[in-house]
């Protein structure tokens, strides 16, 4: 711990606490859109962290992630709503979403052992999609999940009388409701990103790091890799759970149109474009990957208005393509990710054809 | 029964489309071993590609019969090119790199494909223009039409031509060469890359013969039709053994077959509690199952170590 003691690395820090607290007054002058952004950027760091575990760590391609995100966002939904007239504190529901979704980790997890690679991500790709298909069926003959129209007014997150979804004064200066839910998204993440920290030089993650690079010798040396991959599930899927509970609150309202196949794979290529395995690359990862496309959604209209004089090309898509080609380039130029570990870099700069 | 007999010969036709389409990704894959999840755009430009050059020259007089094959003959050829440049831009610069990153410029391809076909093409439907007449006929209660007896037939000879090609010639030698061992298949004078360009050329026409069949059957397209029928058609290479010819082309018409009858009685099945709407559900189900019992598929050979 002696490092943090060193003046220049606690100025920084310093700094970058000072940052991340001002963060969402800066951004509240460009509207409050902006802080939602930056609460959603918040939130895929959570998730990527999650994944991370699961593809970074253990080397389980994972497809399906958003499965357990969808499914802690309907428990929250479900046990904080007028859709069963439940209305459960925070507290109750976020580890009980964490626990539901560790449980279909376990689930998706014990039957997919056995498989290898690319097998392996195909079924938890088909996993993610059973689920949805079956959260936008489930209003029929019971209704239970309300189909493709999803759950509105789920109750936002509330510490007695104080309600994470409105205005208020705090020492004075107001907070919006974005802000504060920024503070609260904020607490959360540095709990997982201690969590990982911790993870990543324990026994357990080094057994991951060991299945990783080669499950064979793994298993030799005595790693229990069976309950090993499912504690890697298991975990990340509990990310996914309390990730889906705080996105249900902020939101409001779930429908199953936001747990589709390709946001799996946004929070994949998260993980893999800021460096698998590394958490400040997989951090970075996912703070560029949700932040580009808003930051595109608002400069490519205005900017073609400005050069051309009119509308060219339909925005929405022109910036869906420079988001597709942004990634290309990412892969092309970086292979290893924007911010691979050193160990990670080392590696295939030594070998050359390096396989993960 | 007459349902029964239905319901397999839609799956017989869904099943040689996913056929066609899986035998695109397990060609790639058996060869570099790269999920290449691009191709289901592949097939959507090859079917958007068909309805403008052949709805063009229909408007323009020709008869139906020539434009349709100047169609398949343009479509073909585009999404060619596109295969090869796919490979070119995407995948060659990134052969030693991390298993995980062409995974993800394919992902980014995907993307930039879609969006690019829906700036050309909107994002309405747009209806593909009736290239074969419509004669139904009828079967021990089924009814069928000529299309779909075109495309099974048309999909056999195309697999039967494929399996000659990679089974009977030099570049089909050099293609199993390069998949058991690239490396010593060049020393023996194979050129990889030639190989590797091949195999995406060839994936994306088989690509394009089945984005024209959806056409002809559905009668309709859209810029986003590649993402499903991609999935569910590696779905349908997984399911057979990726990597093994034989094993997309039975995985797929499987595929089709258990898609079919399970939308036919899921709702018997469960007593009405499931609609036919979770016919998806079905593909993935039977795709897990089978995983659990055989890990690489059906026909698969045992996988390497390659977490």
């Amino acid at each position: 711990m002696s490092k943090w003691l060193n003046p220049r690395s606690a100025f920084g820090i310093t700094l970058i606490v000072v940052a991340l607290l001002a963060l969402p007054f800066v951004a509240a002058m460009g509207g409050q859109a902006w802080v939602r952004i930056l609460n959603f950027a918040i939130l895929y760091v959570f998730l990527a962290l999650g994944l991370n575990i699961v593809v970074g760590y253990a080397g389980l391609l994972d497809l399906g992630y958003i499965a357990f995100y969808a499914v802690g966002a309907y428990t929250y939904a479900l046990l904080a709503s007028p859709h069963f007239g439940l209305h459960w504190p925070f507290w109750v529901i976020l580890p009980i979403g964490a626990l539901v979704a560790c449980f279909f980790g376990v689930i998706l997890g014990s039957p997919t052992l056995k498989l290898r690679g690319d097998y392996l991500a195909i079924v938890t790709l088909g996993f993610g999609e059973i689920v949805r298909i079956f959260m936008n069926n489930l209003n029929a003959p019971i209704n239970i999940t309300n189909g493709a129209q999803g759950i509105t007014l789920i109750d936002p997150v509330a510490i007695g009388d104080f309600k994470f979804s409105t205005t208020s004064q705090i020492l004075g200066i107001s907070m919006s409701g974005p802000q504060k839910y920024y503070y609260l998204l904020l607490a959360l993440v540095i709990l997982v990103i201690i969590i990982n920290l911790r993870l990543q030089n324990s026994r357990v993650g080094r057994a991951w790091q060991a299945i990783r690079e080669d499950e064979i010798a793994a298993k030799a040396v005595g790693i229990n890799t069976r309950n090993l991959k499912l504690l890697a599930f298991a975990m990340g899927a509990s990310f996914g759970g309390v990730a889906g509970g705080v996105f249900s609150a902020m939101q409001g309202f779930v429908s199953p149109e936001s747990f589709s196949l390709i946001e799996s794979i946004m929070i994949l290529a998260m993980v893999v474009l800021g460096g698998m395995g590394h958490i400040p690359g997989v951090i970075l990862g996912a703070v560029l990957l949700s932040i580009l496309p808003e930051a595109l959604r608002y400069g490519v209209g205005p900017i073609q208005m400005a050069v051309f004089g009119k509308m060219l090309v339909d925005p929405e898509s022109l910036r869906m393509l420079i988001f597709g080609l942004a990634l290309v380039l990412v892969m092309r130029f970086k292979p290893a990710g924007l911010w691979p570990s050193p160990e990670r870099k080392r590696e295939l700069s030594d070998a050359g054809a390096g396989n993960g | 029964m007459d349902i029964f007999l239905q319901q397999i010969i839609n799956g017989l036709v869904q099943g040689s489309i996913y056929a066609l389409v899986a035998l695109g990704y397990t060609m790639v894959y058996g060869i570099m071993g790269l999920i290449n999840f691009a191709h289901g755009e592949v097939v959507m430009i090859g079917t958007l590609v068909t309805i403008s050059v052949a709805g063009f020259l229909i408007k323009a007089g020709m008869p139906v019969i020539f434009a349709g094959l100047a169609g398949l003959t343009v479509s073909v050829l585009v999404c060619m090119a596109l295969g090869w440049g796919l490979e070119r831009v995407a995948y060659r610069p990134l052969r030693n790199a991390p298993r995980l990153t062409p995974l993800i410029t394919a992902i980014g391809m995907s993307i930039v494909l879609q969006n690019v076909a829906m700036i050309i093409w909107g994002r309405n439907y747009l209806t593909f223009p009736p290239l074969l007449p419509s004669v139904a006929f009828e079967f021990g209660g089924a009814h069928f039409t000529a299309v779909q007896v075109i495309i099974v037939l048309v999909s056999a000879l195309t697999m039967g031509g494929l399996l000659f090609l990679v089974y009977r010639t030099k570049l089909g030698m050099a293609m199993r060469a390069t998949s058991q061992n690239p490396a010593v298949a060049s020393l023996m004078g194979v050129n990889i890359n030639r190989v590797i360009a091949a195999a995406f050329i060839i994936g994306s026409a088989l690509g394009a013969l089945a984005g024209i069949m959806v056409g002809t059957y559905y009668e309709i397209a859209h810029y986003q039709m590649g993402f499903m029928l991609g999935l569910k058609a590696f779905t349908a290479a997984v399911l057979g053994g990726i990597g093994n010819l034989a094993g997309a082309m039975l995985g797929g018409i499987l595929l089709g077959l258990i898609e079919a009858l399970g939308a036919g009685y899921i709702g018997d099945l469960t007593g009405g509690f499931l609609g036919s709407h979770y016919q998806d559900i079905f593909a993935f189900l039977v795709l897990i199952v089978v995983l659990m019992f055989k890990p690489s598929g059906l026909f698969g050979e045992k996988t390497g170590d390659r977490a």
